[in-house]
């Protein structure tokens, strides 16, 4: 009996060392580096997002055609969160928990990514987040490729006012946090340049609003005050389109009052019929149109892979660019794709951005951008019609409201804080995810 | 430019302009036609533009509004200026004064001349100037209306020369109007101004309020208190108005919502069943015209006008089809059960959203609006949008349809009978369960009916139904199950209530409210507006 056990134990202690032998080939052949997408593919944001996951997807393959990323191939997971916000949440610790991706590009509107702020706070993951946004917000493990309010919507008013005369404005935008607390940013700084209460007109309007009759009438009438208006939009999706489909409808002229949009690209008005929308304004840091080499050499590889003549690019696909470019050299600079070597190595990195200058990561995990206002055309391509001379750096704690203004961020050791209140001396000003 | 030049430059233009059509020398035209090749930046194309006008050439207004519309293109070898429109990989080329055809060449060798708003601005006043003396009466009126919009001092002593020899009296009205704006940013006495208020005033519309609210900021005295008190009688006439537009969105929406009803609130009121694809009998619908269009452009495209027409009959067959597939296939046998029906339809129009999603993407889809769906026209301040109109005048077509149906003909007479009593009327004979899958199959395809027409004003997504799906109950619950008239009332009473709360509450809130005042309303009468009455009538 004991020789038959001993046997037994033999027996089976071979099979584990020889499977093991077998697997570990295996599973050496498989070793990449998981690179996760987390964009809605579906939903009322699909509009806009869908073309980002096809931009990572083309980072990552132009990358492994370099070689990979230390000597591993990239492989992306991609997943779709349907414009549900609990869902992005999920499918944020799918990625880091089960998939144990090295890094996630993703997120669009500013609830989604409110909604994964704990999920990567809790698992230590990196999130390069690349649209524009409404600031009030530093996290140890998020990167806003994207403009913060002094990189778009500032400049976009300064522009309204000082070059096209604008005295009355309407802040249209989707209820939710984004427009609201840029609006309050807006509104705040345009008190402060003397525009009186009454010469502002605030509307929300749900996601997906498809009757704009009685807005679009309001917008009308508030602009026969005798006074040049102008409508700032900070409306998201695929609400847009029956929104600048009415204002088409009822006569209104971008001559007469401009709108101008925070959240519509190239992408989506590659879906609209864009005669009505001739000569409103977009601002943004980047356009297709923009005419330099690197610019054109992207275009040029965008469309190979994507195999479509017609596809276009836009803002927050240069974002992706940028933050994709960043996060190679960190990782190279520190060697390892973990979290922690990475948050430390990517601040200073500085990476060409497609409009011919430099973008670099600061301290307070925004970069540097140039900011471009253009007025749109009948083929859906934006003309510039004007831009800041340099670049400018991102300041996610707004000067203009009272609970922010004495807020930086500075994610370097050893101040390590994204709320630092330089009034009172301490960490943890306003809360990091109000 | 200074205020000064800009007055002498409109009295040269305008003096020329009323004068007599002149014709300066074409070749000194061309010459200025040509620097737009070489103009850097927005200030140096303004120059050339006020150039041209201040020949007072009427032919220089083609150019110019090829250059407004973004039309002018230089070619990059030789900075030859065309009028382009691009088609494909050409551009097609005219002659900037004449309008000549001038051939067909590549895209790549021609830039567009940029413009911006503010061009436009100034290209739209100058044109209005510059046509001020033109043998079109239409072009005159509209100039007119262009000098209102744009008053400027020095165009007095011209608008008189105009009034004075104008024939048409509508055209002298808008000169006159005209003449009272710019009188109001001018020197003149008193009295002048005070007339021209009263002129400005009797026009009544939304720019003269502008125009009369800016001068009250500036001004002072008894003109001061003359335009304030304009501006308070017009405020009162446009609010009127604006209560009247309010009630005409108020009936634009009910319009969209009895559509989107009207097919549950027969299967709802003839089978007690709760069907929650019907949203997506409405998406099918939508899917369907674009289909159709996708078809029409490729292959036929002189028929894209008629898109709707054909794409009706289709949807509601396509509709129709996948209704009675569902009735036959599911609901038959979840007959009396009504809390399985509603969950197996749920599942049901996940499955259907998914399948649209698979065969056709899951982004929006582009569909066209037909020319005659386009743009508004004006009764008094009323400004009614084409496609709403059709949109409402569709909806009671068909509901004047199906009300005959169902009044008039025998397979309604059916329906009815089988609503009041559904074992009575089997026991004379009427077939129950082809009763049940047929009005299915109706009610889906007047659901089909209303994709066609929200597909003109919402986007074409997988997700169409679902915005529709909760309004739908809302209204067949309200009006009353299984009346029509009931859901036509229903449907625009919530309609109106629902745009005048907006204003005051917002889109999100004014929805809440509605729902909220349902809620109450149901508490009082639990079968709705219309209620059916009968003894044997199933709760």
């Amino acid at each position: 009996m004991r020789g038959l056990s001993a046997i037994k134990n033999a027996l089976s202690a071979g099979a584990i060392v020889a499977g093991m032998s077998l697997a570990s080939p295996a599973m050496a052949q498989e070793e990449t580096i998981k690179v996760g997408v987390l964009h809605s593919l579906s939903g009322t944001m699909a509009i806009s997002e869908t073309t980002l996951k096809d931009t990572m997807l083309f980072l990552i393959d132009e990358q492994n055609k370099k070689g990979g990323l230390l000597g591993k191939k990239l492989e992306a997971v991609v997943v779709d969160p349907a414009s549900d916000w609990p869902l992005f949440a999920e499918k944020a610790r799918e990625l880091l928990a089960v998939n144990k991706v090295a890094a996630v590009f993703g997120c669009w509107t500013s609830v989604s990514r409110k909604s994964v702020l704990p999920v990567f706070e809790e698992l230590n993951g990196l999130l390069f987040y690349p649209v524009q946004y409404e600031g009030e917000e530093s996290q140890r493990n998020v990167f806003y490729t994207g403009a913060a309010p002094n990189q778009q919507a500032i400049p976009a008013v300064d522009y309204l006012m000082n070059d096209e005369g604008v005295e009355r404005w309407v802040l249209a935008g989707t209820d939710y946090v984004y427009p609201q607390t840029t609006n309050k940013i807006l509104q705040a700084y345009l008190e402060s340049k003397g525009v009186a209460k009454e010469d502002i007109m605030i509307n929300y309007t749900p996601f997906g609003h498809s009757d704009w009759q009685t807005i679009v009438t309001d917008i009308k009438n508030f602009g026969s005050g005798g006074k040049k208006t102008a409508v700032v939009s900070t409306i998201n999706g695929d609400a847009n389109v029956p929104f600048y489909k009415e204002l088409g409808n009822q006569g209104i002229k971008a001559e007469d009052i401009p709108v101008v949009a925070f959240s519509v690209g190239e992408e989506e008005l590659a879906g609209l019929d864009t005669a009505p929308l001739v000569g409103h304004l977009t601002a943004w840091n980047y356009f297709q149109s923009v005419d330099t080499p690197e610019n054109a050499a992207f275009i040029d590889a965008w469309r190979a892979f994507i195999k479509n003549d017609k596809r276009v690019t836009n803002d927050p696909m240069e974002a992706h660019v940028i933050g994709f470019n960043m996060w190679v050299k960190a990782v190279e600079k520190a060697g390892t794709t973990d979290s922690d070597a990475v948050i430390d190595s990517i601040i200073g990195v500085a990476v060409p951005n497609l409009s011919g200058g430099f973008s670099a990561m600061m301290p307070n995990h925004h970069i540097t951008k140039p900011v471009l206002i253009g007025e749109i055309q009948a083929d859906g391509q934006m003309e510039t019609v004007w831009q800041t001379s340099g670049l400018v750096v991102g300041d996610e704690w707004s000067d203009y409201l009272p609970d922010s203004k004495d807020l930086i961020a500075d994610w370097r050791a050893p101040m390590s804080c994204g709320n630092f209140n330089v009034a009172t001396g301490k960490c943890g000003g306003k809360g990091t995810t109000n | 430019m200074t205020t000064l030049f800009r007055r002498l430059l409109l009295t040269v233009l305008l003096a020329l302009a009323v004068a007599a059509p002149s014709r300066a020398d074409e070749a000194a035209l061309r010459t200025i036609i040509q620097k737009f090749a070489t103009a850097k930046g927005f200030p140096a194309t303004e120059a050339i533009v006020r150039e041209l006008a201040a020949t007072g050439d009427t032919s220089v207004e083609r150019p110019l509004a090829a250059l407004a519309e973004g039309n002018l293109y230089f070619r990059k070898p030789d900075g030859a200026v065309f009028i382009g429109a691009e088609a494909a990989q050409v551009v097609r080329l005219a002659d900037p004064l004449t309008g000549a055809a001038a051939g067909e060449e590549p895209k790549a060798a021609f830039t567009k001349v940029r413009v911006n708003n503010g061009l436009r601005r100034t290209i739209r006043d100058l044109i209005g100037t510059l046509t001020l003396g033109s043998d079109d009466p239409a072009v005159r009126l509209a100039a007119a209306g262009t000098m209102f919009g744009a008053p400027d001092p020095a165009a007095i002593s011209a608008l008189d020369a105009a009034i004075a020899g104008e024939t048409v009296s509508s055209v002298r009205a808008a000169l006159e109007q005209a003449r009272a704006a710019a009188v109001l940013q001018s020197d003149l006495p008193e009295a002048d101004k005070l007339a021209a208020i009263d002129l400005i005033a009797s026009r009544g519309d939304r720019l003269a309020l502008s125009l009369l609210t800016g001068y009250e900021a500036r001004a002072e005295g008894t003109l001061k208190d003359t335009a304030s008190a304009a501006v308070t009688r017009m405020n009162s006439t446009l609010a009127m108005w604006a209560v009247a537009q309010n009630v005409w969105y108020g009936l634009s929406l009910g319009s969209v919502l009895l559509l989107a009803a009207i097919g549950l609130a027969i299967t709802f009121g003839v089978m007690g069943v709760i069907n929650m694809a019907h949203g997506e009998m409405v998406m099918l619908g939508a899917y369907t015209t674009f289909v159709v269009q996708n078809v029409i452009r490729t292959s036929f495209p002189g028929l894209f006008d008629w898109s709707l027409a054909i794409a009706l009959p289709l949807a509601f067959l396509v509709a129709g089809a996948v209704g009675l597939a569902i009735e036959r296939g599911i609901i038959r046998f979840l007959y009396g059960r009504a809390l399985e029906t509603l969950l197996a339809t749920w599942g049901v129009s996940l499955i259907l959203q998914q399948a649209v999603r698979s065969i056709f993407g899951p982004t929006n889809r582009e569909v066209g609006n037909p020319s005659w769906m386009s743009g508004a026209f004006d009764v008094g301040e009323l400004s009614i949008t084409w496609n709403r109109l059709w949109i409402l005048v569709f909806s009671l077509a068909v509901f004047f349809l199906l009300l005959f149906v169902m009044k008039r003909t025998a397979w309604g007479l059916q329906m009815r009978a089988v609503t009041a009593n559904r074992r009575m009327a089997a026991s004379m004979g009427i077939r129950t369960p082809w009763v049940d899958a047929l009005t299915f199959a109706l009610g889906s395809g007047i659901a089909g009916i209303a994709g066609v027409a929200l597909s003109q004003i919402d986007n074409v997504s997988p997700n169409l139904g679902q915005g529709y799906i909760i309004d739908s109950f809302m209204v067949v619950v309200f009006g009353g199950v299984g009346n029509l008239w009931g859901t036509l009332v229903g449907a625009f009473s919530l309609g109106v209530v629902n745009k005048f709360l907006e204003p005051y509450a917002g889109a999100v809130l004014g929805k809440i409210l509605v729902l909220v005042l349902i809620i109450l309303f149901i508490q009082k009468r639990p079968r709705g507006l219309f209620a059916l009455k009968g003894r044997a009538v199933e709760a």
